[in-house]
């Protein structure tokens, strides 16, 4: 079984690029170069030495030993909540903007939903001395006060959406509407695996670099470069298709992709897309959604702002529907206990939406020799207010 | 042959007008289908309503939510639209994006227009090769033109390649934009409906994109066929009635 992109821009059945003839143009100008980008030894030398003086990598796998203790079996978490901006969005970031640079383009433009993919971008522009404006959902901006803060203070412009729900999907079609409409200078920074090839791709080659540091990283320490399982939580799935990437192949390495839930599979206020999504198309990709009967798009829900999408990057769908990775959906309460008790196991305090990942370990038995991945995509700082309003600290 | 076709051999410029169904009520589809003709209007793209229009302006989109609230679904507009050939003779297209009729099934979506009378069908985020590989004999089974969009910096090939998949028009996006963006047209937009019509295409050519007043209207019309006006009129009926369709139409001549 083949994982990877064929020429067309497909995963089996999903990907693509159903895209109006007015982005063609500029999604045609990065497809035909980012792969020489990406593999030229200049970007190369370049990506890396950001990576590792400016985002901190490689960011440490570390044994969990009393988390460990409690499941019964080897837990490793991959500490991409020590990047820099406190997640691993800036992977993304880092290698985008130096492909924009490339391009000739001078101005940048963003979606973010909690904000922690605006953020991202605006530090890389901010670094890169680039004009950046981020789309935010109008009701995200009043929910995610200090990232909106932390992306003006890096010199980004912040624009409300304002149309449809006002969340995540509908920043993303501000920020296609925006390249639509200024073709020529500007380049769209996609925060996930999502939107018409090459984008999914692309992004999955940046955050690739998470599996490769675990390989390395896990031969070190264990003697051997593949883990039993890899789990990372899926929103569009970027920090999972960076830790699954250089297993793809392995078939040894169980993967497992975890869902929110949010208040229940069947509440009516979920982002489970695998189990609720039906083929579609979304932000120019053929892939698995939630929609009406009618191909509405519909609203999900998740308490976790970053989980919160109504779809699922292609190469998700198609590890779901070739059955590569298990799907596993898990709700708001969950997470939320599993993330306090990562807190008072291991002293780490997790965004909400690396706590679904964790929840995993209360509704799967491990055998005690296995060796257990759980990608930490990121800190919980940004979720401190939801934290507190729930547990009423 | 297909009302577009014999539509496109009369020997004058073209006005076509989209209007998205559903709105501002429910059950306004037919009544200013049959408004529009009446006023002389000679084609009509009848908007089947998206949930995330990424092609479309505020006033576009806007509409859209408002018909979804309303109600309207594709199936529901087939049903609006059963008897519409029994007082409309203009050609008829429905645009629309394409998950809705992915979802609908395309071959299903295609009979349905064929029953009801549909013509052509523009799908913005339906791409060329897909068209090509996967749906041109649907189409032609159902006697349906596709219409493909060209922006100022679609390539040359590109356009060749769009001419030869076609057999009807070319809807020529005015300008870099999504729609009801634009106000007038500059030099750039002057110099591309040039270049476009020096190509001597096999198709011809309507406009839209920005236009949205008699003078925007005639400069589109100059160097091509015809053109189209969507976010504004949107915008009128809105606020007015149907019935005041006819005098919205003469201003754009008068």
């Amino acid at each position: 079984m083949n994982y990877q992109v064929n020429e067309n821009g497909f995963y089996g059945d999903f990907g693509g690029a159903f895209i109006p003839e007015m982005l063609y143009p500029n999604v045609e100008e990065l497809r035909q170069n980012y792969l020489n980008y990406i593999n030229d030894a200049d970007f190369q030398s370049e990506f890396q030495q950001l990576l590792k003086d400016y985002v901190g990598r490689p960011t440490p796998l570390y044994f969990a030993k009393r988390l460990s203790e409690k499941y019964n079996t080897k837990i490793y978490l991959k500490r991409e909540d020590l990047c820099h901006t406190g997640a691993h969005k800036i992977n993304n970031t880092i290698g985008q903007i130096l492909v924009a640079k490339r391009l000739g383009k001078t101005r940048i433009i963003a979606e973010t939903g909690a904000g922690q993919h605006g953020v991202a971008t605006a530090t890389v522009c901010a670094l890169m001395g680039m004009e950046c404006i981020v789309y935010m959902g109008e009701i995200d901006i009043q929910r995610q006060a200090p990232n909106v803060a932390r992306m003006k203070m890096l010199g980004a412009e912040v624009r409300p959406a304002t149309s449809g729900s006002k969340t995540l999907k509908d920043a993303t079609n501000e920020a296609i509407r925006d390249w639509i409409n200024n073709p020529t200078n500007t380049y769209y920074i996609i925060g996930s695996v999502v939107g018409p090839h090459p984008y999914p791709d692309m992004v999955a080659r940046f955050q690739s670099i998470i599996s490769d540091e675990i390989k390395q990283q896990l031969f070190k320490k264990e003697g051997r470069k593949s883990p039993d399982y890899v789990i990372a939580c899926v929103g569009g799935g970027s920090n999972a298709a960076g830790a699954f990437y250089h297993f793809l192949n392995d078939e040894n390495v169980k993967l497992i992709a975890v869902e929110a839930a949010g208040k229940g599979i069947d509440s009516g206020e979920s982002a489970a897309t695998s189990v609720l999504g039906k083929i579609g198309i979304i932000h120019g990709s053929k892939t698995l959604l939630m929609q009406s009967e009618d191909g509405q798009i519909t609203e999900p829900y998740s308490i976790s702002a970053g989980l919160d999408y109504p779809g699922i990057g292609p190469l998700h769908a198609h590890l779901f529907d070739t059955q590569r990775a298990e799907f596993i959906a898990i709700t708001d309460n969950e997470a939320m206990q599993s993330g306090l008790n990562l807190c008072n196991t291991e002293g780490i305090i997790p965004a909400i939406e690396s706590a679904h990942a964790l929840a995993v370990l209360e509704t799967r038995k491990f055998k005690e020799n296995d060796i257990v991945v759980i990608n930490l995509s990121g800190r919980g700082d940004k979720d401190l207010n939801t934290y507190i309003d729930y547990f009423n600290f | 042959m297909n009302r577009i076709n014999l539509k496109l051999q009369e020997n004058k410029k073209l006005l076509s007008i989209y209007f998205t169904a559903g709105f501002p009520n429910l059950n306004d589809t037919v009544a200013i289908i049959q408004e529009l003709e009446k006023s002389g209007v000679d084609m009509i793209e009848i908007g089947l309503p998206f949930s995330d229009p990424l092609a479309d302006g505020p006033t576009i989109q806007e509409s859209s939510t408002k018909a979804l609230e309303n109600g309207m679904t594709t199936k529901l507009l087939f049903e609006q639209l059963k008897d519409i050939r029994k007082s409309v003779t203009i050609p008829l297209l429905i645009m629309g994006y394409f998950n809705p009729i992915l979802q609908f099934g395309v071959e299903h979506f295609c009979e349905k227009c064929a029953e009801v009378g549909i013509d052509g069908l523009i799908i913005p985020d339906l791409p060329l090769t897909t068209f090509e590989e996967e749906y041109k004999t649907v189409f032609e089974h159902y006697n349906l033109k596709n219409i493909f969009l060209i922006t100022p910096q679609t390539a040359e090939e590109r356009i060749r390649k769009m001419d030869s998949l076609s057999d009807s028009f070319i809807y020529m996006v005015s300008s870099s934009s999504t729609t009801g963006s634009q106000n007038s047209f500059g030099d750039n937009q002057k110099n591309y409906f040039d270049r476009i019509a020096k190509m001597e295409l096999k198709n011809p050519q309507i406009v839209g994109f920005g236009i949205s007043d008699k003078a925007t209207f005639q400069q589109a019309i100059e160097r091509q066929k015809g053109a189209i006006i969507g976010s504004d009129f949107v915008k009128f009926i809105s606020q007015n009635n149907i019935a005041n369709i006819q005098n919205y139409i003469n201003n754009l001549f008068i």
